[in-house]
């Protein structure tokens, strides 16, 4: 293969300055091998305060109870539900571009999708704990699941989305944590064989005894490809379920049929921007520009301009369709989100997720990092409010104008929403220490066909084939390497 | 693996194209090759070693099919023979109600079935340790491997010899 295969001319390379495969190793086995730098230690202790500070609020509610929240009678759902799904929502970007990216042979994701992943895993966890604290008696939360028990026995309502949800968190997670720790055995090893001492004992444990044979990396593409195929309908199934939570029940403005589409989009959205906001980073901290390219991140911000623009379109059609219905409750629950007690709120969405987007049409701006920064973080404040105006301001606003309500947060949730940033990234910190933060194998693999000094020499090579009249010889031998990566 | 040691010969090329023209000589040759190592999934490989195709993914289906199984005879077992309850006026056997979860635990199944079969037919896993035959292997090497238990010196230098006719960047032998 190598510089015989065909690449576009105009196809951007994904690995700039001249890499062999020797220096890819150097290059991202070495953030393992140093001492951590200041900046690092500095994130890790503002992280790890937070993490601590939010664990402290998540014991006073278990140890005082869901009175130390500021939930009442009509409002039962506030900034608990609304941190799950946005936690959830963000971890949909891992999963799309490990697997719906690599169904669709989009060669850049190879760049950021180990990233990705590891953000997945661990919005999954921060996630994942809200349903578990709301209820109330968290010891008693294995009742969740389908046991045979001596309580008669008696089962969970499998007619419920709330369980349905518990099986597509917990099949995300899973799956999420096996796809990933997959991809990242082959890397383990290169750090193995590198690593001296303490860390070798580690690593050697963290590879699985992984040698490279050729019949192993045979099953190890077969095994991603059809995990990517389940992972595919499995992220859009989770954050449909996750929408069913509101679209099944009877409340005005949550029972619409467009809620999983939206919510999808809306998801991938999220996790984009959250993805693009620690790679900024990530990438100048750990000077990654050759691998997480100016291009990669133009790509993904493609991606939230796409997605942005559904969520903004969902957004319209909601509207018209409370118009249209001629059904006054939801007619009302929609003038309430966009005029009532929490108008702020609904406008900060509008601004953050449908406006803000539209600058991405600029190339300019898309290919601009501050920029990209400053996007990221308005996404990811937009989808955040979207979740709120969706969950608080429909339950502030019951049926009997006696029974309207507000509701203001505590303390003890901020604090526990602090305390999930804190988690999240505590965990991000440790992963970067510890693995490979871009996939050591994958970008040797697409490093002939997409190293900046093969593009080149493609292209030439591509341009003479034609010149020569050989079109056909071009094209048979581009098919030919298509199938090679899918003739599993 | 380390109760049956093995004698081998190894040669270390430097890039996938001289790997590739090697195993083609080595093929022309009718030498056996034992083994193929290489730091990437290396194309066009898999025919040339006369591997055939992976059936991991037949195993993927069989265990989904457990999982849609498990799910969904469970459910419906539950709901209309153990404890029959009426949940908002539906039917015991309310089909539609379980296919989120019969979905979930088809692909739960499926995953953690073939990744397991995966680490399992590999002899990879927590706690396991292979031999490495050289650490070049998961950087920038790719490797072919000849086993010389019971062959001639003569025989051992034939594969020394067709290394070094194959640009191989370094030859030794090794017990493992």
């Amino acid at each position: 293969m190598g510089a015989g295969v065909v690449t576009s001319p105009i196809r951007e390379p994904l690995v700039k300055g001249h890499k062999t495969y020797h220096q890819i190793t150097e290059d991202l086995c070495s953030p393992t091998e140093r001492a951590p730098s200041r900046a690092w230690t500095i994130a890790f202790i503002v992280a790890v305060s937070a993490l601590t500070f939010g664990v402290t609020c998540i014991l006073i509610t278990i140890w005082v109870g869901i009175g130390t929240w500021r939930l009442n009678r009509t409002i039962g759902w506030g900034w608990d539900i609304t941190n799950f799904v946005w936690w959830i929502g963000i971890g949909h970007a891992g999963t799309l571009i490990s697997a719906i990216l690599l169904l669709f042979r989009q060669k850049w994701r190879t760049g950021v999708n180990r990233a990705a992943e590891a953000m997945t895993i661990f919005a999954v966890i921060c996630a994942a704990m809200f349903p578990m604290i709301h209820v109330g008696r968290i010891w008693v939360t294995f009742f969740f699941f389908p046991y045979p028990n001596t309580r008669g026995p008696v089962w969970p309502n499998f007619n419920s989305p709330l369980l349905w949800d518990l099986f597509a968190i917990s099949t995300y997670f899973t799956v999420s944590l096996l796809f990933w720790y997959t991809g990242l055995v082959p890397d383990f090893a290169t750090v193995r064989d590198r690593a001296k001492g303490f860390r070798k004992k580690l690593y050697t444990f963290l590879a699985f005894g992984w040698t490279g044979a050729a019949k192993h990396w045979q099953r190890h593409e077969s095994l991603s490809l059809v995990l990517a195929g389940l992972a595919t309908p499995l992220v859009l199934s989770v954050h449909t379920i996750v929408s069913f939570d509101f679209a099944t029940s009877v409340i005005p403005g949550w029972h619409t049929t467009i809620f999983p589409p939206y919510f999808v989009a809306g998801a991938i959205f999220s996790g984009f921007a959250m993805v693009q906001t620690l790679m900024v980073i990530t990438r100048k901290v750990l000077n990654l520009q050759e691998y997480i390219t100016i291009g990669h991140i133009e790509s993904m911000n493609k991606v939230i301009l796409v997605t942005g623009t559904i969520v903004g379109v969902a957004y319209l059609t909601e509207l018209f369709i409370a118009w249209y219905s001629g059904y006054v409750y939801e007619q009302f629950a929609f003038f309430n989100r966009a005029l009532g007690p929490y108008w702020w709120s609904y406008f900060g969405m509008m601004t953050c997720n449908v406006l803000s987007p539209q600058l991405f049409w600029s190339q300019k701006i898309r290919r601009n990092v501050t920029m990209t920064f400053f996007m990221s973080i308005f996404v990811n404040i937009g989808m955040w409010f979207e979740r709120f105006v969706i969950i608080a301001t429909t339950l502030a606003r019951d049926y009997l104008p006696s029974s309207w309500s507000f509701y203001v947060p505590s303390i003890v949730e901020v604090g526990i929403f602090i305390g999930t940033l804190g988690i999240f990234f505590t965990f991000y910190l440790i992963f970067v220490r510890v693995a490979p933060v871009v996939a050591i194998a994958e970008i040797k693999h697409i490093l002939k066909k997409a190293g900046d000094q093969y593009a080149q020499q493609n292209a030439t090579s591509t341009y003479q084939q034609v010149e020569s009249g050989n079109m056909e010889l071009a094209a048979a031998g581009h098919g030919d390497d298509d199938h090679g990566n899918a003739h599993h | 693996m380390k109760h049956n040691e093995k004698n081998i010969i190894f040669g270390l090329y430097d890039d996938e194209e001289y790997l590739l023209a090697a195993i083609r000589r080595a093929n022309d040759d009718h030498l056996q090759i034992m083994d193929v190592l290489t730091p990437f999934p290396v194309h066009g490989l898999d025919p040339l070693l006369h591997l055939a195709e992976s059936r991991l993914h037949i195993g993927g289906f069989v265990y989904g099919m457990i999982g849609t199984l498990t799910a969904f005879l469970g459910m419906t077992w539950i709901h209309t023979r153990d404890w029959p309850q009426i949940f908002g006026g539906k039917p015991y056997w309310a089909i539609l109600s379980f296919v989120p979860i019969t979905f979930e635990l088809t692909v739960l199944f499926a995953s953690i079935g073939m990744v397991v079969t995966f680490y399992v037919i590999n002899g990879q896993g927590p706690g396991i340790t292979n031999p490495i035959i050289h650490p070049g292997i998961t950087d920038d090497k790719f490797c072919i491997a000849f086993q010389t238990d019971g062959l001639a010196p003569a025989e051992v230098d034939d594969f020394r010899k067709f290394f070094n006719s194959t640009g191989a960047s370094l030859v030794e032998t090794k017990t493992m």
